[in-house]
């Protein structure tokens, strides 16, 4: 097929064709897929640095994201007397929306970018061929765990920001304005569904969460081996996770309501 | 650097915080699944609903007993059927309890409540409560007084 000349025929096949080369990749690393007890250490070590260590953003951001929601729907509710309603939008905020959309960006910002320049530098000081060399599959090795780690990690970081966000809630909503907890709790336990409200935002962080890494692994694998190529792809990891989480988060939204 | 062996235990302490997380947000923020396996179901059908909803609560006394499971137009009678879910623990409600829809507050959510009556008999899963009063809808209310206080200036 013969590619088109003109500029904008260009501006729009090189995302497109980009797509592709993603999906590909994806499909790629799937078909080598491979279990074993090497590989599932590897999986739990990866866990560890993309997970365990975005725990502190996660649980700081979190806690603030309760408070200033819980000041803003106090804020604005209690105007129509409907005060004690506080807990059921903020638990329904969170559950639905913010806890995995908020999660999935920072965890971009914290652990996408680091498997990006991690995997783009390997590339750039030829480690990669040097695993092919000693005959390991580079896919399976460095690839599978962190596709696998994000998909696992991302649910666990998005109940954590649900836990610590509610706390943040209750922190403002019941110390600071002294509204009553026993109210605050059986309100939210009156209005949340667990299955529609609180399992569906917590399939909403699996889907994140493999839709991160793949970016984050992909833009390293197919990163330029040179110093601004993994200063481009990092980036790219950041701008393209945050446009496809809220893309995605929009569609998957429609479905579930 | 730290050890592997560190790394996967902490990993592994990781992916059990989440799990509590889990845990304690199914049981302590939402309904729990609600009462749908732990439950008895009652029909009772109403001329008119108002605006009861489904997963709208039954209530006793004031003290929430169920929630409304479906709410269908029966085909033959036209009237509405409520299908609602009591819980286990209110297995002795009398056979002639009666259900009424009612509004809390004044903008309040619209639910149903029951009246408990004096039968020896208790109501057993899939019986039919048969004295039920309809939603108070608000527009018949306003036509009713405006008809009777215009009348009595005649006269």
């Amino acid at each position: 097929m013969t590619m088109p000349s003109s500029l904008g025929g260009r501006l729009l096949a090189e995302p497109i064709r980009e797509f592709g080369r993603a999906g590909i990749f994806l499909v790629t690393a799937f078909a080598r897929m491979r279990f074993g007890p090497l590989q599932l250490g590897e999986i739990l070590r990866q866990v560890y640095f993309v997970g365990a260590r975005s725990l502190v953003i996660i649980v700081i951001c979190g806690f603030f994201v309760g408070l200033v929601l819980t000041l803003q729907t106090h804020d604005t509710l209690t105007r129509f007397g409907a005060g004690d309603s506080v807990s059921t939008v903020l638990a329904l905020s969170l559950f639905r929306e913010l806890a995995p959309v908020l999660t999935a960006i920072l965890f971009a910002g914290r652990a996408g970018t680091s498997i990006t320049a991690e995997i783009g530098l390997m590339k750039a000081t030829e480690q990669l061929d040097a695993l092919d060399l000693m005959a390991i599959d580079p896919m399976e090795r460095i690839v599978q765990p962190r596709l696998l780690a994000g998909v696992l990690a991302v649910p666990a970081l998005v109940l954590v920001f649900n836990v610590t966000a509610l706390l943040g809630g209750v922190f403002f909503s019941v110390y600071m304005m002294g509204s009553d907890p026993i109210v605050f709790w059986s309100n939210m336990q009156a209005s949340v569904e667990l299955m529609k409200d609180f399992m569906g935002g917590l399939m909403k962080g699996v889907v994140f969460g493999f839709l991160v890494s793949w970016l984050a692994v992909y833009f390293g694998w197919s990163a330029k081996p040179t110093s601004e190529g993994v200063a481009l792809a990092t980036t790219q990891t950041v701008i393209t996770s945050a446009i496809a989480v809220l893309l995605i988060d929009f569609v998957l939204s429609a479905f579930m309501l | 650097m730290k050890s592997s062996h560190q790394i996967e235990f902490t990993a592994g302490l990781f992916l059990l915080l989440g799990i509590a997380a889990l845990v304690f947000l199914a049981l302590h923020a939402t309904d729990g699944g609600a009462l749908k396996d732990g439950g008895y179901r009652v029909v009772a059908d109403f001329s008119n609903v108002g605006g009861l909803k489904a997963r709208a609560n039954v209530s006793l006394g004031g003290v929430r007993v169920g929630s409304v499971e479906s709410i269908d137009l029966d085909p033959e009678t036209f009237s509405a059927r409520v299908v609602m879910i009591i819980g286990d623990r209110f297995r002795t409600l009398p056979e002639d309890t009666s259900a009424s829809i009612l509004t809390s507050g004044i903008l309040g959510d619209q639910y149903i409540g029951l009246e408990p009556g004096g039968a020896p008999d208790m109501l057993k899963d899939g019986d039919k409560i048969m004295i039920t009063q309809s939603a108070l809808v608000l527009e018949q209310l306003i036509s009713r007084f405006l008809f009777n206080s215009g009348g009595e200036q005649k006269k």
